[in-house]
């Protein structure tokens, strides 16, 4: 039995506390502060000033019209110039007419902005640590659904991390109703914006207001709480049906046959959720912009996120004398996985953006010109953190073995993928008034301290090893 | 290996477990293991021989990496030096900022190469390229026997090696002179 040891509980008491005062300081300082707000506001119409070259460029795309459009402009340098052209094309979000409707640059749109930090801050950090526990629960699916032979011994970890989903998912659900009422200053979804789906509305956009049948309050609300119940409602089948292995007189090989339904069950469900549910909390932020395989692409985050997180916590454990039946076997099985899907992240992020880059249309690449704009440094690292670095130092059989090259690594590629997730949020909720700072850190803290109080405690409530499951003596013996 | 005169002993099991126990005890009295024919590879049989840990993994980083200069160097070559071209409606003319467009070159032979090397790294580092002579001793191992080539010398006499294979298990055993290739 595993010991939740009095140190471990004050150090996650400790995050949740730096977490809570995070998150309460971001509120109360909130929107206030003006004059960062009047400064953007100045910038945004600069910008703006700028872009009506570019406006003239977008119209004359024929060749009949292009010559004419370039005499009307003589400022306008004949050059080769690749950041040129990029500035003044029309992919830029002030010149396009798809990512700006009229409300996006006056006063309230950035008021909006500011009120919006605290929530997106909040989103992202409750979508990571969602990602840590989902994705767990997706991989212990896999393990029964397949009968796996050698992941035996990390089963009650995996239904451990999936015991943490309900934290985060009751925040989204906090997120997502307060948006729908406009409680807070919430404007993270801005399709939830009052007489956005309105022809009569002054800030009426036909392009949101066609999404109607699928962005719509009740609606979304209703999915959130399907995904919610299926999710968490899986996990804790998982672990009821887990738990009664420990008793004696138990057909084992019956409840066996029974997880493996439920496994394949909630892959099905899973495979429609994971996806939808991607759509709905983050994709719908910037909801002019679709892409179809977005929600795989969050699902890899997902999933990596998670199994890193899985190795952090066997590393821990062994390093407390826990867990003797993981073997060195175990240990490189769980870091291959950590690099394979690494690896298939990087494969989904850029099959989603070299498609974009390639056909430069506007209503698509102004996604990517959000995020090569004003977060470009963070992209950037993000990028080098969650593909050059695991594929560098994971790529070894050895230092798949040895515990400090993957603890180092474990830590990047976690807050790598926190990273990518604030990427994939802040653009459309802050937009150009983002902060990486003492908050969001601070913050994603306390989001950790809480995945350290929930996993540790279910883990200390039932014995480490399910040792009347089927395959526990493959797994123990499981070597390469 | 080169034609040598050693005397070499064989020794035909009918069982994996069986032959890995006699591994063992051969080694245990400092015998030589030439070399195990198996029809299908036994669990654990290499770290009981003994032998050294592959190093294709290096192989096929270097492979991999001579992959990537190859594509970066041919999508250069041809796309910016030789034929430049306008890629998805950005003239740039540059390796830099066109790079998204050869990074599916880049992947594909990084691994085209890596693995096509690797395969014919294999074949000839075991002999079994295409051509080469066969040097199975017994072709029952290619069905459901396996055989152990035992180098005879050393402290022990042939009869002393025969009887211990017969001991661990062998179902056959005998002594063969004949020149190895």
């Amino acid at each position: 039995m595993f010991e939740f040891s009095s140190r471990l509980k004050t150090i996650s008491y400790v995050l949740i506390l730096i977490g809570a005062i995070s998150v309460g300081f971001s509120f109360l300082a909130g929107g206030g502060h003006d004059e960062e707000h009047g400064e953007h506001a100045t910038e945004m119409n600069d910008a703006h000033a700028e872009g009506e070259h570019g406006d003239a460029d977008a119209h004359s795309g024929h060749h009949d019209t292009y010559a004419a459009a370039h005499h009307g402009h003589s400022d306008m340098p004949e050059t080769s110039d690749f950041s040129y052209h990029k500035t003044a094309s029309r992919a830029t979000p002030e010149n396009n007419h798809f990512y700006s409707s009229p409300e996006h640059h006056d006063e309230e749109h950035i008021h909006h902005q500011m009120e919006n930090k605290p929530w997106s801050n909040l989103l992202v950090n409750s979508f990571w640590a969602l990602a840590l526990g989902l994705g767990a629960l997706f991989f212990m699916a896999v393990q029964y659904a397949a009968q796996v032979g050698w992941s035996v011994v990390l089963l009650r970890i995996l239904e451990a991390m999936s015991g943490f989903i309900w934290i985060p998912g009751l925040i989204i659900l906090v997120i997502i109703l307060t948006g729908w009422f406009h409680i807070g200053g919430n404007h993270v979804y801005h399709w939830m914006a009052e007489g956005i789906m309105n022809p009569e509305s002054e800030i009426y956009d036909p392009i949101i207001a066609g999404k109607e049948g699928y962005l719509n309050g009740p609606f979304f609300t209703l999915r959130a709480l399907v995904y919610l119940v299926g999710w968490v409602g899986a996990a804790m089948m998982f672990r009821k049906m887990s738990l009664l292995n420990d008793q004696a007189g138990v057909d084992y090989n019956r409840n066996w046959v029974k997880m493996r339904n439920l496994g394949a069950g909630f892959l099905v469900f899973f495979a429609v959720t994971s996806s939808t549910s991607a759509w709905d909390w983050v994709m719908s932020i910037d909801t002019h912009w679709f892409s179809t395989l977005f929600g795989w692409y969050v699902f890899a985050t997902m999933f990596v996120s998670a199994l890193t997180a899985l190795m952090m916590i066997i590393l821990y454990l062994k390093s407390k004398g826990y867990l003797e039946e993981v073997n060195k076997s175990h240990i490189q099985d769980v870091a291959k996985f950590m690099f394979a899907f690494s690896i298939f992240w990087t494969y989904l992020w850029f099959s989603q953006f070299m498609l974009i880059w390639y056909s430069n249309i506007p209503e698509e690449v102004t996604y990517y010109m959000a995020r090569f704009g004003e977060y470009k440094g963070l992209f950037f690292t993000m990028l080098v953190m969650n593909f050059l670095f695991p594929i560098l130092v994971l790529m070894s059989r050895d230092s798949k073995r040895n515990h400090g090259f993957i603890f180092a690594a474990g830590i990047v590629i976690l807050f790598g993928h926190w990273l990518d997730i604030f990427i994939m949020i802040m653009p459309g909720t802050v937009g150009s008034n983002w902060s990486l700072g003492l908050v969001q850190i601070g913050t994603m803290l306390g989001f950790v301290g809480l995945f350290m109080l929930a996993v540790f405690r279910n883990l200390s409530k039932a014995p480490l090893m399910p040792k009347n499951h089927p395959m526990y003596v493959e797994s123990t013996h499981f070597h390469q | 290996m080169a034609t040598t005169n050693q005397t070499i002993i064989n020794a035909l099991f009918d069982d994996d477990d069986v032959l890995l126990s006699s591994v063992k005890q051969v080694r245990e009295k400092g015998l030589e293991i030439q070399e195990v024919y198996t029809p299908f590879p036994v669990h654990g049989l290499d770290k009981a021989m003994g032998l050294k840990e592959t190093r294709i993994a290096i192989a096929a980083f270097l492979y991999g990496a001579l992959g990537l200069t190859t594509a970066i160097s041919m999508t250069y070559g041809m796309m910016i030096v030789d034929w430049p071209m306008n890629i998805g409606g950005k003239p740039s003319f540059s390796w830099g900022e066109n790079m998204p467009a050869f990074v599916p070159i880049m992947f594909e032979l990084t691994v085209f190469f890596a693995a096509h090397l690797m395969v014919w790294t294999f074949f000839f580092r075991n002999k079994i390229y295409p051509g080469a002579k066969a040097q199975n001793p017994d072709p029952r191992t290619t069905d459901d026997k396996f055989l152990m080539e035992v180098i005879a010398g050393g402290d022990h006499s042939d009869e002393e090696i025969l009887a211990l294979l017969k001991d661990s298990g062998a179902i056959e055993v005998s002594v063969n002179t004949a020149e190895h290739a």
